[in-house]
């Protein structure tokens, strides 16, 4: 179902919804959910289904009911822009209460949302440790060994005859991870871009790509260039 | 596209009451030792009695000047009338707009007609725009997509109060399509700013001109007349009759390469007709690389940087060519010059399509023209012999009428809404005008205006967001001028899939592969030249160093930069990526008949031999197919179990039933691996023995094949088909659910853009009774999936099913059997995709050491939906 991911010697799992599992603290990580994304387009006049905001909780709701923890963090870029979360319907405000019962929250600053959001439970912070860890919206540049970060949306492509496989994946070199986009709207970019350049060690990559119901980890050499 | 065949005679048409000349145009003709046609006498009686008309005529047949003799005499014969737009001329290519204003310029300029002509395309710049709309010429020639946009402008009530004719040229090709739809909804509203306004349609000979009439024809006018010009010579066309050895599979037709070479020397300008891209890049450069004589042999197709296609025409126009390998991309009316051979290489897929090529390419019509058919396997032997005979008989297989799409509808209301408010009963009436739409339910209507307003959804969360409002008098109006805008940029039903530019570069060529391809190591230049445009689908399973045929030469691709691929020119061997994708269209049902007719009887046929011998083995071995039923055969090879169904319903069609009836498999416990499909059978392999369980009654093709297959499991699949995806992705674009990709301006980041994949997710399990999910499944029921084709073969074949349980594969069954490996993963089977390549990581990065290690991502526990041969 997980795949371990190591980052500077502390075990994490990979669950295939796109989130990561530090056990041993019970510590629950989600990047870049942005929440009322929809909205967010339809204020432009692009009339989005209005349906991902619900549909990213209930795949938050899941992954929460499978792993239990007692902390959740949302590593930045939680709400697609700042009004995002004043634009919230009631029963996605409920849901995401719910979530939220029992547990603390932790909202880390992003980009797209550097204000923690109004009317909504939970602690925020630009950047947070949890051991030698550091969890932040958006990787440092250059080498930041620890460092848990979003705002990429890496996902992966990989070769099948004929055809390749597009998947959004965790992308990994031992010392560091970046986070696949969690949101039901949120885009993605190839790793292999030139904005992943020098965070990762080239030739040590491995992304861990999300599969239908398991995570598969595949080398670098495996995954294309190209958009 | 369903097509079926009619050869019913024409309706009958009221006769043209008799028309004269004026004294200028009589001696303009005279002059130039003419004397006018029958058929442009008949259409300027029907224009002086106000009937509109459609004109079925051959190419060469004066048909554009025919189109636009009665506006010509009318705006010269009537000195008094107000300035304004009389005529707006219409055409499926800006470049056939343009060649046509060049020719009437002559006739008006010889006679000193007073009369301004202008064209009017998205080339046409800003300013000329504008003025055309404030000071408009008597005659427009533009395309679907600028009439919209002029229609969609708060003073078109003004700028088309005094049309008088629209003149619809390629009128047969127009209508097949979503931009047919838009210009039908244009034409309602024409004739309500212009009432009584005729219109003209031009057309080469279709199969039913019915079909054409009642597209032209409003419902308060008269019923549009019909005239028929006499057809040019018969087509004399012939199917190589090759000494060399039939392949059995593959679209290339390299057997017979030296003997189109052959036909070529003889000649004096060939063109040389393929199905796709690929081919043309193939057989251009194989015919270079026996080009002995150094015949000047050009290449010429859509993804070829536009400067280069112009050169390539002209030169053909200047006769400075022997040949041009070229698709049918361009080929709608363009001017060619002397072609005195068309070769069609591979199958012709349609009867009608096979006639028009080769009649576009001869424009004198009292001489034959000649065509040779080269057909690349044994397949398309039996299809390019029906073709012939179809051709011979005049029959015609041209689609059948569409019902017009929801996506276009929603993108007129919102272009209506934006020329003035509208009032919702009035503006239905109108839509229903508009013969794609003569049966639109009210609901639908009702419905398209929910989701221009707001999305129409049923969770209506947008409602302060909406584009349009209706106001206290209960007229829809737009909400602010950003919508206006916002529809010009999206107007049209084009949507181009996402292109590449391929970019020339030297690159620092440090290094050679292993197969002796240059390969950057350093910093790339990028200051080359663009050869053309690749869907970046393509260049997607691309590795850097791979090589592939473009514009003529073998490319490497060195890297992906943005919105271009980098590559670079190298020498010598054959490239890497094959170029084996066949026709984009599946053959027509009419053509499948006749081929189905002759594999059930071939020696009624007039077949080559190696043909015959070929389906007489066949039936030594098992059966032929029948006619009127369907030939299954399975039997045993290399460990797996296969299942061949003949059913001879296309590709499309046959892809989808392989999908379909994997899953059906998957559940009678027959644990299939993976699929095949071409035009003509599929294959389907599995761990089960099919043949085994059905002697056995433990399970009967019967059900296998039920039609039931086309409710849950059609349902289930929808929700992951890559080809539903593509097909809402072009309903979400012209819908206006997104923004349009405009090349050059893309860099808008990837937090702004959104993937159509992942709203298409969520949309279906949210609504699954979208306004836009059905539009994309009415598109699939005839596109990509070709669901009605499919449906009606599981009820032709009801009951009609032959079984040959075989030992070993039959000789029919060998072409599909070749195909394997070749085709795309879809579904379940990209997650296997995945798993190869994270089994890698386990033997090449770890080892025997599990730590780390993807669980349960070993080999053997992942059940492989597909595997390649």
């Amino acid at each position: 179902m997980h795949s371990h991911v190591t980052v500077a010697g502390v075990d994490l799992l990979a669950d295939f919804c796109g989130a990561l599992f530090h056990e041993a603290d019970r510590v629950l990580l989600v990047a870049d959910l942005h929440l009322e994304k929809g909205s967010s387009f339809a204020r432009r006049g692009l009339m989005l289904p209005p349906y991902d905001t619900a549909a990213t909780l209930a795949k938050l709701a899941a992954v929460v009911m499978r792993t239990r923890p007692r902390l959740v963090v949302a590593l930045g870029d939680s709400f697609h822009d700042r009004a995002g979360a004043t634009r919230m319907g009631e029963a996605d405000r409920a849901a995401l209460h719910g979530l939220q019962a029992g547990r603390d929250w932790l909202w880390l600053a992003g980009n797209h949302d550097p204000a923690p959001p109004a009317g909504l439970a939970g602690d925020t912070a630009e950047d947070w440790h949890l051991g030698p860890l550091t969890l932040r919206h958006e990787p440092a540049p250059g080498a930041s060994p620890g460092e848990i970060a979003g705002h990429l949306h890496p996902v992966a492509i990989v070769a099948g005859a004929g055809s390749a496989v597009r998947r959004r994946c965790f992308v990994s070199d031992g010392a560091r991870c970046i986070m696949p986009a969690f949101g039901a709207y949120a885009g993605g970019l190839n790793f292999r871009h030139p904005a992943f350049a020098g965070l990762l060690k080239d030739g040590r990559r491995i992304a861990h790509a999300l599969g239908r119901d398991r995570v598969y980890a595949i080398p670098e050499s495996r995954c294309l260039a190209g958009a | 596209m369903r097509e079926v065949l009619d050869r019913s005679p024409v309706p009958a048409s009221p006769e043209a009451p008799p028309a004269a000349l004026p004294p200028a145009f009589l001696s303009w003709f005279a002059g130039r030792g003419w004397a006018p046609r029958p058929h442009q006498m008949a259409l300027l009686g029907h224009a002086e009695a106000g009937r509109s008309a459609l004109l079925i005529a051959p190419t060469g047949a004066g048909k554009t000047l025919a189109g636009f003799l009665p506006s010509l005499v009318e705006l010269s014969s009537d000195p008094k009338r107000r300035p304004g737009l009389h005529t707006l001329y219409v055409s499926p290519l800006k470049a056939l707009s343009v060649d046509v204003a060049r020719n009437l310029d002559a006739p008006v300029a010889e006679m000193s007609l007073p009369i301004r002509i202008e064209t009017r395309t998205g080339d046409t710049s800003a300013s000329k725009r504008q003025r055309q709309r404030r000071d408009p010429p008597d005659i427009l020639l533009t395309t679907p997509e600028q009439i919209a946009l002029l229609l969609a402008n708060p003073k078109a009530r003004d700028m088309f109060a005094g049309l008088k004719r629209i003149v619809l040229d390629e009128l047969h090709a127009l209508v097949t399509s979503k931009r047919g739809d838009l210009l039908a909804l244009d034409l309602a509203r024409l004739r309500r700013l212009a009432p009584g306004v005729q219109t003209v349609g031009l057309s080469a000979t279709v199969r039913e001109p019915r079909e054409l009439v009642a597209y032209l024809h409003g419902r308060d006018d008269a019923l549009p007349a019909v005239v028929t010009a006499p057809e040019g010579a018969a087509a004399h066309i012939t199917m190589l009759d090759t000494k060399e050895r039939l392949p059995w599979a593959g679209h290339s037709a390299r057997h017979a390469l030296k003997e189109i070479y052959d036909e070529i020397r003889r000649v004096k300008l060939a063109l040389l007709f393929v199905n796709t891209r690929f081919q043309a890049e193939q057989l251009f450069w194989d015919l270079w690389r026996i080009n002995a004589d150094n015949l000047p042999i050009a290449l010429h197709h859509g993804s070829l940087d536009v400067g280069q296609r112009r050169k390539v025409e002209d030169a053909m126009a200047e006769g400075r060519l022997k040949a041009v390998v070229a698709t049918a991309t361009l080929d709608l009316g363009i001017d060619w010059g002397d072609v005195d051979l068309v070769v069609n290489v591979g199958a012709p897929k349609g009867a009608s399509r096979l006639i028009q090529r080769i009649g576009r390419a001869n424009h004198r019509l009292d001489e034959a023209s000649r065509a040779i058919l080269v057909p690349a396997n044994r397949f398309e032997v039996l299809e390019c012999r029906a073709a012939i005979t179809a051709a011979a008989q005049g029959a015609q297989d041209t689609a059948a009428p569409r019902s017009g799409a929801l996506d276009v509808l929603a993108q007129h209301v919102l272009g209506m809404a934006c020329a003035e408010p509208f009032d919702a009963d009035a503006f239905f009436g109108e839509v229903t005008d508009a013969a794609p739409y003569a049966d639109l339910p009210r609901e639908d209507f009702d419905r398209a205006v929910q989701f221009v307003a707001h999305g129409g959804y049923a969770l209506q969360a947008y409602e302060r967001f909406a584009k349009i409002r209706q106001t206290k008098e209960g007229l829809w109006r737009v909400s602010n001028g950003k919508v206006a805008q916002q529809y010009r940029m999206n107007v049209g039903t084009i949507v181009a899939a996402a292109m590449l530019k391929v970019r020339l570069v030297r690159g620092r060529t440090a290094g050679t592969t292993a197969a002796g391809v240059p390969m950057a190591t350093g910093p790339i230049g990028r200051g080359g030249r663009v050869l053309g445009q690749v869907e970046d689908g393509f260049l997607e399973t691309l590795l850097p160093g791979d090589t592939f045929l473009f514009g003529g030469e073998i490319l490497a691709l060195q890297a992906i930069v943005d919105d271009e691929a980098l590559c670079a020119r190298v020498s010598g061997t054959e490239p890497k990526i094959p170029s084996y994708a066949g026709s984009k269209f599946p053959l027509t049902t009419y053509l499948a008949d006749q081929v189905r007719a002759m594999t059930s009887d071939p020696h009624s046929f007039d077949l080559p031999d190696q043909v015959e011998d070929w389906l007489d083995l066949q039936k030594l071995k098992s059966a032929l197919p029948p006619k009127d039923a369907m030939l299954v055969e399975t039997f045993p090879r290399g460990g797996r179990h296969y299942l061949i169904a003949y059913a001879f319903e296309g590709r499309l069609a046959h892809q989808t039933l392989g999908m379909l009836l994997s899953r059906r498999m998957e559940r009678a416990k027959l644990r299939p691996m993976g699929f095949v499909a071409n035009d003509y059978a599929i294959a389907v392999w599995s761990h089960g023995d099919v043949g085994a369980r059905i002697a056995k009654g433990l399970v009967t093709l019967e059900e296998l094949f039920d039609e039931d297959m086309l409710g849950d499991d059609l349902e289930s699949w929808l929700d992951e088909s890559s080809m539903m995806k593509r097909t809402f992705r072009i309903c979400a674009t012209i819908s206006g659910l997104i923004e349009r990709r405009h090349p050059g301006r893309e860099k808008t980041g990837r937090q702004m853009t959104v993937s159509t994949n992942l709203v298409y997710d969520v949309l279906r399990r949210h609504e699954p009774d979208h306004l836009l999910l059905k539009a994309a499944r009415d598109d699939a029921a005839t596109g990509l999936l070709d669901l009605k084709r499919l449906g009606e073969l599981l009820s032709r074949i009801r009951g009609r099913i032959l079984h040959k349980p075989l030992r070993k594969i039959s000789p029919l069954a060998v072409p599909i059997m070749l195909e394997i490996g070749r085709e795309p993963v879809y579904g379940e089977a990209e997650d296997a995709v995945l798993a190869d390549a994270a089994d890698v990581l386990l033997e090449e990065a770890y080892g025997d050491d599990d730590s780390g290690q993807t669980e349960g991502a070993g080999r053997g526990q992942t059940r492989r939906h597909r595997t390649h041969a």
